[in-house]
């Protein structure tokens, strides 16, 4: 090319050099520093992790943030796996309609969506009045501001975010061979079963670990679905801060969120390769 | 193609055209109360109204919010844009060991969840005195920002065949030259995929515009927050039709060029 290749590698780190530095100054120095207080406010220590294991309030938090990533990503996940095989193996035109009704939502912001399952969910809501005109209910079903509108608002937000690694996985898998067990008088259950299902596993693997780090630590849909009552992570840290402020606490607890979320990472990494998860199985 | 016999059941499609309608339904149900003549959230009762896309106009709120997001939003775009394209162009320029570790070091804004930031962010912007403030904000929505011009620049320049810069070269192209005729042409959706969603990321970013804005600063999404938390009035779902309507029109925007680069 003209240039040796640590001319070429220099002027590489030149041009890298603004967006390093801004993140350096920006981002990761402000966030090392607010970490940091959790070992040190309000007196330096491992005071505010022994809150992990004596503070029910604390625990309480984090039981009910793992609950609702678990039943979110157990829900999102196979409706999410349906989406992908549809759109990888159906006719054209499911495929169009199928991927629009991933990526439309993925578009519209987690408020909105909130607001959209608010005016759904509440007592006086579309759902409420439906029922209730049916005459199925006589009293409105206390449908948000607890754990179920939660999972409803995390369900519709996670699918599509499901559907996009499961829709990576499938496209690399060859269609043929499934074609060979049918031709070879496997059922279509059983050519499924056995050929489809386990070479898009790696992508369930991903999808899973995907759809676990952005509920574990997401904050706008739990804030307004959950009303208060029922407060995950992001919500808690939130109020630390801004309501009491206790900063140790508040820090702690985002260490939490950060080494959680780079194991989940570090996880998910395995799986991501396309390279890789061809050569799984 | 798929073979008739591998095509999924009826039943499969039936069922995955539920799921993609639960989905959908329920931000097609907004249009509807948004057109309600009632004060409260509920369908029309007796007729349709547009009182409330005609509040949004008059009242105090809402338009400076929505000036105050799109100079931010572009603002923020624009420097992550520059900043991570030139990243993406040095890393892959630079090869190596050390620029895998930039780019992943790079992305951390958009894995780490935000409100972590917003801790940090908040503290630093106190002490550098810029709490409340445009520049503030538009630089943490940068910082946000930049992991995506960078991912997707990235993958642009993932397919570009070296070769044709080096041919380039040879024909006696200079530098500039050739990142303007070679390189720019081929990465050039990516850039704008990135910019997209750099700027998608601050026209919805809340957590952090919760810490470091308050008075001054009022963005959309805090705006609209604001309003679920206080008085749910049906305004806010005449904003969310119209955000939902831009949304579909980006995205369409998104599509078309995809298919243009794909064709």
């Amino acid at each position: 090319m003209g240039e040796t290749k640590s001319a070429a590698a220099r002027t590489g780190l030149l041009l890298a050099a603004p967006a390093l530095l801004l993140l350096l100054l920006f981002y990761l120095f402000p966030v090392g520093r607010v970490l940091s207080l959790s070992v040190l406010e309000p007196t330096p220590g491992l005071g505010n992790y022994e809150m992990l294991f004596t503070s029910s309030g604390i625990q309480a938090v984090l039981s009910a943030t793992a609950r609702i990533c678990l039943i979110t990503t157990a829900i999102a996940v196979p409706l999410g796996y349906l989406m992908a095989y549809v759109i990888t193996i159906g006719s054209r035109s499911m495929r169009t309609f199928m991927l629009y009704g991933v990526l439309l939502p993925l578009w519209v912001s987690a408020l909105v969506r909130s607001f959209v399952w608010v005016t759904l969910l509440q007592r006086r809501g579309l759902v409420n009045q439906f029922l209730q005109s049916l005459g199925v209910i006589d009293q409105p079903l206390p449908l948000i501001w607890n754990e179920f509108g939660v999972i409803v608002g995390m369900v519709h937000y996670m699918i599509p975010y499901a559907v996009l690694p499961l829709l990576a996985s499938m496209a690399a898998i060859d269609i043929r061979l499934v074609e060979a067990a049918r031709g070879m008088g496997a059922s279509r259950g059983r050519a499924f079963r056995e050929v489809f299902l386990p070479l898009s596993m790696p992508g369930i693997a991903a999808s899973a670990i995907l759809v676990l780090i952005l509920t574990f630590g997401f904050y706008t849909t739990p804030a307004i679905l959950g009303g208060g009552r029922t407060m995950m992570i992001a919500q808690y840290i939130t109020t630390q801060i801004l309501v009491l402020p206790r900063w140790g606490v508040g820090a702690m607890l985002a260490t939490v969120l950060v080494v959680v979320t780079i194991a989940l990472l570090l996880l998910l990494s395995r799986f991501f390769d396309p390279s890789h998860s061809r050569t799984e199985r | 193609m798929v073979d008739q016999g591998t095509r999924p059941t009826f039943g499969v499609q039936a069922l995955a055209v539920v799921v993609a309608a639960f989905l959908l339904v329920p931000l097609i149900f907004v249009l509807p109360i948004s057109l309600t003549d009632r004060s409260y959230l509920s369908l029309p009762s007796e007729g349709l109204s547009l009182a409330h896309y005609k509040a949004l106009w008059s009242d105090a709120a809402w338009l400076p919010a929505f000036g105050q997001s799109v100079v931010i939003g572009l603002v923020a775009t624009l420097i992550a844009t520059v900043a991570g394209t030139l990243c993406a162009l040095g890393c892959w320029r630079a090869g190596g060991r050390i620029s895998s570790s930039i780019r992943a070091i790079m992305v951390l804004p958009a894995v780490i969840p935000p409100v972590v930031y917003a801790l940090g962010v908040y503290r630093l912007w106190i002490d550098l005195k810029i709490l409340d403030t445009y520049t503030g904000v538009i630089l943490a929505h940068a910082m946000m920002g930049m992991p995506y011009v960078i991912i997707t620049v990235s993958a642009a320049l993932s397919g570009f065949d070296r070769r044709l810069e080096a041919a380039a070269a040879g024909l006696g192209a200079g530098p500039v030259d050739r990142l303007r005729l070679i390189v720019l042409p081929i990465i050039a959706p990516g850039i704008f995929s990135g910019a997209l969603f750099a700027f998608l990321s601050s026209w919805d970013e809340l957590i952090v515009v919760l810490f470091i804005a308050s008075r001054n600063i009022l963005t959309l999404p805090r705006q609209i927050w604001d309003g679920i938390n206080e008085d749910l009035d049906p305004s806010i779902a005449a904003v969310a039709v119209l955000l939902i309507v831009f949304s579909a029109l980006l995205l369409f925007a998104d599509q078309t060029l995809r298919k243009r680069r794909q064709g």
